[in-house]
């Protein structure tokens, strides 16, 4: 069992982990702190597989900002813990069959896909970074710019929700 | 190295983790953590592809659902904050005006 494989498998067990522990916990502030270990080991996971500046944007946008606007809305809201109450029908009945359909059905495809993807292997080659930024700089260039527009739209969508009626 | 197809089974349960925390949970907060635990899913397998067939066009897209999820995770707060305002809770079992 050659290096990489070992680290690939310390951090898939942390990202099912911390996975698990997010439905288990019963505080929101818990599931908090659990998303932000997968986002962690996700981001190692694409540091092994040689995507550094996916790394690098994944510790700063969703371990950084995202997690900290979760942590912060908890934290405004003083939300404690969740109250139970009975499982939906609906969520009882159809919801359980589904999620594990879904899982059979991923676990199917991934297992016919021979050719496709069990083929491919894993380079290992470090991403360049400057190919990165010519491709999103010039062949992506309109969504790109488009994503500007969207970033513009939600903060004046948060702000708009956020304010008071009679402010 | 590790085949690709490890990287995708693993993708795979992360999103399925992530239905089964959308499903499961009441407290509307962290229904949205759970979606964005199925945005990182998919990224998985993005990266996966890209370095495995040596395009970096999955890496690009994976920025783009990286804005996307921000733009969701600011929206996502305003709601969440306007409807524990009017509800005074964040049990979506409340918020059940369209229910018949």
């Amino acid at each position: 069992m050659n290096a990489p494989l070992i680290i690939f498998f310390v951090l898939a067990a942390m990202c099912v982990t911390g996975a698990i522990s997010l439905i288990l916990q019963r505080h929101p502030i818990h599931s908090a702190l659990s998303l932000i270990v997968v986002m962690v080991a996700l981001a190692g996971l694409y540091l092994l597989m040689g995507a550094e500046f996916v790394a690098a944007v994944q510790i700063i946008v969703y371990g950084g900002a995202i997690m900290v606007l979760f942590i912060f809305v908890i934290m405004l809201l003083n939300a404690g813990v969740e109250e139970r109450t009975n499982l939906s029908k609906l969520a009882g009945f159809a919801g359980i069959p589904l999620g594990v359909a879904l899982m059979g059905f991923l676990a199917a495809a991934v297992a016919r896909s021979q050719d496709v993807v069990q083929a491919a292997t894993q380079t290992g080659a470090t991403a360049p970074t400057k190919a990165l930024a010519h491709l999103l700089f010039q062949d992506f260039v309109y969504p790109f710019e488009l994503t500007s527009f969207l970033i513009l739209i939600a903060i004046l969508g948060a702000i708009v929700l956020a304010q008071r009626e009679n402010a | 190295m590790v085949p690709t197809h490890y990287y995708v089974i693993l993708s795979a349960i992360l999103f399925g983790l992530g239905v089964v925390a959308f499903i499961f949970r009441r407290n509307i907060i962290t229904i949205f953590m759970s979606i964005e635990l199925m945005l990182n899913a998919v990224n998985l397998a993005f990266v996966a592809f890209s370095q495995a067939l040596n395009k970096l066009d999955g890496q690009v897209f994976v920025l783009f659902v990286i804005v996307v999820a921000a733009a969701e995770a600011a929206v996502g707060r305003g709601i969440i904050i306007v409807i524990a305002r009017n509800r005074q809770s964040l049990n979506v079992e409340r918020v059940d005006l369209l229910k018949l």
